[in-house]
């Protein structure tokens, strides 16, 4: 599944928007620049706004899987600081 | 790391680019000391409490008054003849839990300001007369710390931030406290009571930005607001005064001065 080099992993599906960010931002912001996150993080809102939202802090998109459960998992690139 | 809980509470600084989780942690470790617990000092309080800076200290000799309700929101009129410190400390435990809270019930005066200031990042001075607004800015100077300046009467209020070595301090602007009694105090002369809510928030605001290292002080300048008029002017200040007589080239101020206070300022 992973196909990327995971650095770190955060699962976000036990908190509701806007907090989902703010645990994914928490995570990101203590990594490097080129690291990747792996992100798990439920359908709906979460979907709709985190990516878009690490995308607006200057992070890179990598890649959205639909898990298939209701779930999905995404992968970010930090940008840089 | 923060817990889920942190997250939430602070997830509207941490949202923010220029706070983040690195900004917020500096605001848990930032130590800020208060000087007065009234109008200035209650919403300073309140708000670097809200916003969990780790430790405030607060300095206060005083007891609630019901005349104080006006103004000083850290207050209920069931706190009335309280310590001032002990009831604001209330408050704002009540409002953050992630605060520590040090009260120092104590007037501050030249033996004991420079011991008082020594441990804190940031001051605020929320005091209400001319004394120890020179005292406080002559204690920052040599101990090197920052601080806000605020005074508010009637329908205006001011205030300045000194950093040093970067730009004036209080007494490059103000050479000496007026004679006594030439200048009203707010007993005398009347406040309006949201003054302190706008200053002393500004205050906050200046303490905040200068723990988190982002966008500029109001450092070099002064800020004046006339409510009446519903005018805000920043002036621009000498950016630096040489023959200040404290933090000039050859300061001829080298010990404390407790000034004499108006004699209406005493209980």
């Amino acid at each position: 599944m992973a196909d990327f080099n995971v650095t770190e992993k955060v699962d976000i599906t036990d908190v509701v928007c806007p907090i989902t960010f703010v645990k994914a931002k928490a995570v990101i912001e203590e990594l490097e620049t080129g690291d990747i996150l792996e992100i798990l993080l439920n359908d709906g809102e979460p979907v709709q706004n985190v990516p878009r939202s690490l995308k607006d802090e200057g992070h890179k998109i990598l890649k959205l899987d639909d898990n298939g459960n209701g779930t999905y998992t995404l992968y970010v690139e930090k940008g840089e600081e | 790391m923060f817990s889920n809980e942190q997250l939430e509470r602070y997830s509207r600084h941490i949202i923010l680019k220029e706070v983040g989780v690195k900004g917020q942690k500096k605001l848990l470790e930032g130590k800020v000391l208060i000087i007065g617990a009234g109008g200035l000092g209650a919403p300073v309080a309140m708000y670097l409490a809200a916003a969990g800076v780790g430790t405030i200290g607060i300095v206060d000799a005083d007891e609630v008054d019901l005349s104080n309700l006006q103004r000083q929101v850290i207050h209920t009129t069931s706190d009335v003849g309280k310590a001032k410190v002990q009831s604001a400390k209330e408050t704002m435990e009540a409002i953050n839990p992630d605060v520590k809270v040090i009260t120092y019930r104590e007037f501050v005066d030249s033996t004991n300001i420079l011991d008082l200031i020594k441990d804190y990042d940031f001051i605020i001075d929320g005091t209400d007369n001319f004394p120890t607004k020179f005292l406080i800015n002559d204690a920052c100077v040599m101990a090197k710390k920052p601080f806000s300046h605020a005074g508010i009467i009637r329908f205006r209020g001011q205030l300045m931030t000194y950093v040093p070595g970067q730009g004036p301090c209080y007494r490059c602007v103000f050479k000496n406290p007026p004679p006594k009694d030439a200048v009203p105090t707010c007993k005398q002369a009347g406040v309006i009571g949201a003054m302190g809510g706008v200053i002393g928030s500004l205050q906050a605001m200046e303490a905040v930005k200068y723990l988190i290292g982002k966008g500029d002080l109001l450092t070099g300048k002064l800020l004046t607001y006339d409510a009446l008029k519903m005018e805000f002017h920043t002036v621009k200040l000498p950016q630096h005064v040489k023959d200040c007589p404290i933090c000039g080239e050859n300061p001829t101020i080298t010990e404390l001065i407790d000034y004499e206070q108006a004699e209406c300022d005493m209980k």
